[in-house]
């Protein structure tokens, strides 16, 4: 594993990697976003509209726009996720288009560059599709602030689509990527603040929240759906980008373990 | 065109490539033969710079491999064991996509586009799926993309393993016009017809090591007697203890079959008259003969 380990050497060669993925999407685009689209438009209305009528304001903000900010960043975590989980597992082992790839003058730095910038871009079309229901539903404080969401959903996408990627490269088969999401991703969804506010949790809970990733990537989406310059943005950034690129790397080495032998 | 001095590799304690040296000349086709896991598939992965040497020197057209294996793979068209068209595209698009890889423009690969279905003969297919192609049309497919960027060189892994006689014979016959064409090939195979029939030289690979180098016809001539006589039926053993080794140069018994080998049949041939109950073959001997001898008999997983 250690010698498998060293810094990627990034090159522009994984655009055709990204292109690729970007092809076949495109035959199916569709219903691709109405999928993007009707997915959390039911989660908001369904939940946002229905319990929320039970609640109170939270910080200030109905229940349906507390929720709608939450659900920007849980929905394009998702998006990734799924992407560099089971679309590029069946890539790179079902159909081996990575080992292909990789026959031509591609390292598979640059493969595994092509499947994150795609997954980013997955997370980005899963953003816009919930930043258009946000709009059309009139749950934001200030227009103009609600397009910072846009770099904020591409920072959520490198940072689960890069932590996602080892799992891909560790991975046996499909069957073990419900451990990730059973140990991983479901966890991070209660314990960081998607549906009810972090400080509702135990003092202990709240201290592993603050060190999760979904809660960065809530900690700024929330106040730029209300219309706040979010704080700490530098701390949130700087902690997205870390989980992205370690797990890049550490996906590398691993893959490159997998692969390159 | 392609240069290899001293080139190991080790998995633990497996040598699985042990000092290989081979020297392909430009517009050669060369075949490296051997059992299973003789190292042959991870000589070509050495050779694509897709895994590190422990010793030894790789060039490619006086390229330096691993260290500029991207530069490399530029001048390297490769056809892998097992088929990895992309099931999400169609025959053109995956042509498309492949070229891409290279670096082309859309417009140069989709003007390659005929020429390359033309040579698969896949010509009225350009809009199949994959799925839809037989396994033949998926190995004719893969060669096409293995050309898309007009490679000087093409390293082919089994190319015909699993296909019919008919589809071999397709892949053959699309093989014999690149070298016609000038272009080199290396090529791995475990058919000793495939090897008599494409390549100008051969080296016979065993455990890591080349254990025999040279063109099928002197590999025949320096390695084995010209003419084979197989024998099979009752009695063979009585038979074998009796007159084999009197009547054959040399002789090995496999399975329920002696092979007596020699200069002449004649005698042989003559003494088998008195006994009814075996039958025989006679045939010149073969590259097969030549392998079997040289990598022994015993069955490889």
């Amino acid at each position: 594993m250690i010698k498998h380990l060293r810094l990627p050497l990034l090159s522009w060669r994984f655009i055709p990697v990204w292109h690729r993925n970007y092809q076949v999407w495109k035959k199916l685009a569709i219903p691709a976003i109405l999928g993007n689209l009707a997915d959390p438009m039911l989660y908001m209305l369904g939940l946002g509209y229905g319990l929320g009528s039970l609640l109170p304001d939270i910080g200030g903000m109905p229940y349906i726009t507390f929720l709608a900010a939450g659900t920007v960043a849980y929905s394009t975590m998702n998006a990734a996720t799924f992407e560099v989980l089971y679309s590029s597992f069946s890539r790179m082992h079902v159909q081996r288009t990575w080992d292909a790839i990789l026959n031509a003058p591609l390292t598979l730095d640059d493969v595994m560059l092509g499947e994150l910038t795609w997954a980013v871009t997955k997370s980005l079309l899963s953003g816009l599709a919930i930043l258009a229901v946000i709009w059309g539903l009139g749950l934001f404080g200030n227009f103009w602030m609600t397009l910072w969401i846009i770099p904020v959903v591409a920072l959520v996408g490198f940072c689960f689509g890069g932590m996602g990627l080892v799992m891909n490269a560790v991975s046996p088969s499909y069957d073990f990527f419900l451990y990730y999401f059973t140990l991983v991703i479901t966890p991070m969804v209660l314990l960081c603040g998607v549906f009810f506010p972090v400080s509702q949790l135990p003092a202990l809970l709240q201290g592993v929240s603050a060190w999760l990733p979904l809660t960065h990537a809530i900690d700024l989406a929330r106040p730029l759906v209300v219309g706040n310059m979010p704080d700490n943005i530098l701390l949130h950034v700087t902690a997205l980008l870390v989980y992205g690129s370690l797990g890049y790397v550490i996906a590398l080495a691993f893959t490159r373990r997998r692969l390159l032998r | 065109m392609l240069k290899v001095q001293g080139l190991c590799k080790r998995y633990g304690d497996t040598e699985v490539v042990r000092s290989l040296d081979l020297d392909v000349r430009r517009g050669e086709c060369f075949g490296l033969l051997g059992p299973n896991g003789a190292g042959k598939t991870t000589t070509l992965r050495l050779l694509l710079g897709l895994i590190e040497p422990d010793c030894g020197s790789i060039e490619i057209d006086g390229i330096a491999v691993p260290q500029h294996a991207r530069e490399a793979r530029m001048k390297v068209g490769v056809v892998p064991q097992m088929d990895n068209l992309d099931p999400d595209f169609s025959v053109c698009e995956n042509l498309l996509a492949y070229g891409r890889y290279f670096g082309m423009e859309k417009s140069a690969i989709a003007a390659r586009v005929p020429e390359l279905l033309e040579f698969a003969g896949l010509a009225g297919k350009a809009d199949a799926l994959i799925a839809q192609l037989s396994g033949g049309m998926k190995r004719r497919l893969t060669l096409a993309r293995a050309l898309v960027h007009d490679p000087d060189i093409l390293f082919l892994d089994e190319p015909t393993t699993g296909l019919d006689p008919q589809a071999r014979h397709l892949i053959w016959q699309g093989l014999r016009r690149l070298i016609a064409d000038g272009k080199t090939i290396v090529l791995t195979t475990h058919f000793m017809d495939e090897a008599e029939r494409l390549t100008d030289r051969l080296a016979i690979l065993d455990h890591g090591r080349i254990v025999a180098e040279g063109s099928p016809r002197a590999l025949i001539e320096s390695h084995i007697e010209p003419v084979v006589v197989e024998v099979f039926g009752e009695g063979l053993a009585d038979w074998t203890r009796n007159h084999a080794a009197s009547l054959c140069r040399r002789f090995e018994t496999v399975g329920e079959t002696l092979f007596c080998y020699l200069d002449n049949a004649d005698t042989v041939i003559d003494a088998l008259k008195h006994a009814p109950t075996l039958r025989y073959l006679h045939r010149p001997s073969s590259l097969e003969d030549v392998f079997l001898k040289l990598t022994g008999r015993d069955l490889r997983d």
